[in-house]
Formats: structure tokens, C-alpha cells, sequence
């Protein structure tokens, strides 16, 4: 199935709209050919299909004019608009590992050397765990954790080596005057943070 | 004396929410140099076909602002016009050895960001019907918030440079910061606030023809490393009534985030970066 899509004359975002709405009506694989009048519109269209994970290609064919073609499989189409519904639904396999959030350089309430001493301790029995978390996230006195003269740098970043995502809130690091100390793992920020707690199978708050 | 004068068509649906914006989008550039806005007036365009309610309400909008600014709103020009459009000029104060400029930032500076990014990419968004409310929600309160506050902090520390962002976009406005300091600011993408929906968008292609400007304006001067596509857009993204970008001695930057965040800044600010001494690239985004 191939489709001419005419966007001549019109201003972006429209184009986007009516690639995304020509896209999601493909029933079978085929090649979608965008016309377009300007640069912008082609490098969003690119985004686009970036995003729905469909081979693009684009050339200059008039002074005012660009084809974009893009290569359209329906199986691709209908992952990137399930994309939401696969994570919340039931059908998701529970093998997936979990997240766990650090919001504490100390696990539990109490004396500050016995929280700080099961930390080390729980951070350490991660390590050994059959199964390794997919994601830990440490925020506020938890940035403490993945910094310069944590006790814990060398159980995390032998987590980072089993497959483990490590990220540390920014905000907490600078205000905590940590952010050239960080020593493993990378920077992360408040929509990630509840983006990946959203989407975690499971979530582990020691 | 500060003078400083913007105007421009709506960006949203409601005219009071109009008004507000423009008014805010307006007096910041006064707020931006560390002054205070005393008077303003109204500059208007209206069509003779919509009602005038409408533009009641606009104006409405923006004369809250300026109250809300503490200035005082002394008349106006208005003219017969296609669209609505609607802005102000506004007359400040600031004692001429504490105006702040965007030259003068100095390596072992630290760069506060005082409200999110993204605005630009949402109204695109909502061109197309696909913005969410949240993400319009958060845009317009951000977009129609005033820069006092965080002006009215920074004015108790040392500050060495400072800019609003707007239509250049973070980098388009550092990039001036960077050059007329004769330094390189190295901007850390994670710690940036973003407002919600804003990297989605621009992962769909949602980005406006000004972001794409910016880039091949600001690119050559900016070294990226690892950041993904998505986010340099938000970077590079045009913005309206964007929040202070200042550049400040690193010690007093956490005194100055948590006053602005007790002060009662409706938005989100953060460290977002730091001053180097001048390298090859003006600009460095890099975690």
C-alpha cells in the first residue's frame, strides 16, 4: 500500500498531524510520501517517524519542495500508539526488574549510624540478589549515596557493571553542593523520576 | 531609567490569560537588567469583528499584571488591526551601579535557570490539539508568571550577569551571556526543569520553526555530549516570558534557590550549569 500525502501550503504542526493520523490508518505495510515546502516540516516529520521507529528518507526536489518518504510498517505503527496502554495493562510480563528509590542516605528511623549502617548494608545485599534492579533512583540525602566518600560507590558501581541504571536527582546534587562529586551513575530530574517510577513493574523504598 | 517595549498575537484561547502573559512577557526585561517597573502603557491591536468583551479582558489581564507588578498603568494606544495583539511598554528604575547586564559572568560562576522550559514546544503542540491540559495548564502558569520574585532575591546577592529567556531560546541566550562575558557556560541537560509534556512533543516532531532557527543560528557554537535530539530541541526552544538566567558565585547559590523557593517563585528554578574559562565552544551541554 503506497500513499501521497500533499502538505504543500501548510504550516507546521499541521503537517505532523496528518503524517501521524495517515500513518495510523496504513492497513498493511507500504510507503508513505510526504510533499512538504520547508525544512522545518521535514525535520519534524523525521522526529515523527524517529519516534514510531519507521525508516525515513527526504530529498530536495523543487526550490519549494521536499519528498519525504517514509517506510511504513503497521506492526511498528501500532507499538508506538500502544506504547502507554502495554505498560499499565496486565499483559505486561512481571519478569521485569524494579526500581528502587534511594530518598535517604538512611534506611529507616532511628539513630543516624544505624540508618546509615543498614543502608550500606541493603545497598550491598542488592548486589547479591538473583535478580539485579532495572533502575535505582536516589534523591535528596540519597544523592549522598553515589558522591565522593560514599561508603556504597563500590556495591553500585559493581550494580552499574550487572546491568543496573543508576541516576541521581540534579536538583539534589547542587543543592547539597554535590554536583562535581558525583561518582557514578548519571544526572536525572523530577519528570524522569516520575516518569520511571510510573512505569516500574515494581517499586522498592528501603 | 529602564525602557523596554513587546508586544504580540495570542498564544492562548483565554483573552484574561492573554493579557496576563503579555504583561508578564513584558515587564521582565526590566526585571532581567535588576530594576523596578514604575509606570506602563498599553499598546493594542484590535479587529472591529470580534467583540469587545474580548478585548476587555485582555486588557483586563494585563492590568492585574502590572498591579501585580507594583507599577502603575497610565494609558495606552490602541489601532484597528487583522489579529489581537496586545502588549506594553514599560518604564523601570534601577540605580545605575547595580544593573545588571549580560555581560560579566566569571568561570567559578554558577547559572540559576528560574522558571521551566518548554513553553514554545506546547504551543505547538496545542496548535495541533495535542497538548494536554496538564502540560497547557503548566505552561500558562509559568508563561504568566511574573519575574519579581526571582529578581527581588537575586538583588540581595552579588549578581554578575543576567538575561530573560525568550525567543533564542537557553542556548540562543547563553550563547550571548557566553560571548559578551568571554566565556564558556557548560550547561548540564539533566538538571534543566522542563515543563511536563514538553519532551514528548518534541519527540513527535511537535517543534516550532523557531526552535530549528535557533540551532542552525546558536549549533556551531555549542559542543553537545551524548545529549539525545529531543532534549537540545527543548534547549533550543523558543520561549515566552521565559524565566532570569543569572550567573552567580557557586557559595551563594543554594541561599539563593531556597529564598526563591520560600520567597513563593511559582516555578521551578535550579542550578542548571556553571562558568568556565573560554574553551573552543561558547557552549557546552554535558552532564
Amino acid at each position: 500500500m503506497n500513499q501521497l500525502l500533499n502538505c504543500i501550503g501548510l504550516a507546521c504542526p499541521i503537517p505532523v498531524v496528518k503524517t501521524r493520523k495517515a500513518l495510523e490508518a496504513f492497513t498493511e505495510d507500504g510507503e508513505l510520501t510526504v510533499l512538504a515546502d520547508n525544512e522545518t516540516c521535514v525535520q519534524n516529520l523525521t522526529r515523527l517517524a524517529g519516534s514510531m521507529n519507521l525508516p525515513i528518507t527526504s530529498e530536495q526536489t523543487g526550490e519549494k519542495e521536499y519528498t519525504v518518504k517514509i517506510a511504513v510498517s503497521t506492526e511498528a505503527v501500532k507499538k508506538s500508539q500502544g506504547t502507554e496502554i502495554e505498560v499499565t495493562s496486565c499483559d505486561v510480563p512481571t519478569r521485569r526488574g524494579a526500581t528502587v528509590v534511594i530518598a535517604s542516605n538512611q534506611m529507616g528511623n532511628g539513630e543516624e549510624a544505624l540508618g546509615k549502617a543498614l543502608m550500606k548494608a541493603f545497598i550491598f545485599a542488592l548486589t547479591n540478589s538473583p535478580d539485579v534492579p532495572e533502575t535505582i533512583l536516589f534523591y535528596n540525602s540519597g544523592a549522598y549515596l553515589t558522591c565522593e566518600g560514599s561508603d556504597s560507590l563500590e556495591d553500585l558501581k559493581n550494580l552499574e557493571e550487572a546491568g543496573t541504571k543508576i541516576f541521581t536527582c540534579g536538583t539534589c546534587l547542587n543543592f547539597y553542593g554535590l554536583t562535581e562529586k558525583l561518582a557514578v551513575g548519571s544526572v536525572t530530574n523530577m519528570y524522569d523520576i516520575v516518569d520511571m517510577q510510573q512505569k516500574a513493574a515494581k517499586i522498592i523504598r528501603p | 531609567m529602564i525602557q523596554t517595549v513587546d508586544f504580540f498575537t495570542p498564544i492562548v484561547d483565554d483573552p484574561y490569560l492573554f493579557g496576563q502573559i503579555a504583561a508578564a512577557n513584558a515587564l521582565s526585561d526590566v526585571y532581567a537588567m535588576g530594576g523596578t517597573p514604575k509606570v506602563a502603557l498599553n499598546i493594542v491591536g484590535f479587529p472591529n469583528c470580534l467583540d469587545p468583551q474580548i478585548l476587555s479582558d485582555i486588557l483586563r489581564g494585563g492590568a492585574d499584571k502590572v498591579k501585580e507588578a507594583g507599577a502603575v498603568l497610565v494609558g495606552g494606544h490602541s489601532v484597528q488591526n487583522d489579529e489581537p495583539q496586545y502588549g506594553l511598554c514599560v518604564s523601570g528604575f534601577v540605580h545605575p551601579d547595580r544593573i545588571w547586564k549580560n555581560y560579566g559572568a566569571r568561570p567559578g560562576d554558577v547559572l540559576i535557570l528560574t522558571k521551566p522550559l518548554g513553553n514554545g514546544l506546547i504551543n505547538t503542540a496545542a496548535k495541533a490539539d495535542m497538548a494536554s491540559k496538564e502540560a497547557m495548564d503548566a505552561a500558562v502558569l509559568s508563561m504568566g508568571s511574573l519575574n519579581r520574585i526571582a529578581s527581588e532575591v537575586l538583588k540581595d546577592f552579588e549578581v554578575h550577569a543576567c538575561t530573560d529567556v525568550t525567543g533564542f531560546g537557553l542556548i540562543g541566550h547563553a550563547l550571548e551571556m557566553a560571548s559578551a562575558s568571554q566565556v564558556t557556560l557548560k550547561i548540564n541537560p539533566g538538571a534543566i526543569p522542563v515543563l511536563p509534556g514538553a519532551a514528548e512533543y518534541a519527540q513527535m516532531g511537535l517543534v516550532p520553526a523557531g526552535a530549528y532557527r535557533n540551532r542552525e543560528y546558536a549549533g556551531s557554537y555549542v559542543k553537545a555530549e551524548n545529549v539525545p535530539d529531543y532534549r537540545m530541541d527543548i534547549l533550543f526552544d523558543p520561549q515566552t516570558s521565559g524565566g532570569l538566567l543569572a550567573s552567580v558565585p557557586e557559595d551563594m547559590a543554594p541561599d539563593i534557590i531556597r529564598r526563591m523557593r520560600s520567597g513563593g517563585l511559582p516555578t521551578r528554578c535550579a542550578v542548571i550549569g556553571r562558568v568556565l574559562p573560554k574553551m573552543d565552544h561558547s557552549i557546552l551541554v554535558s552532564s
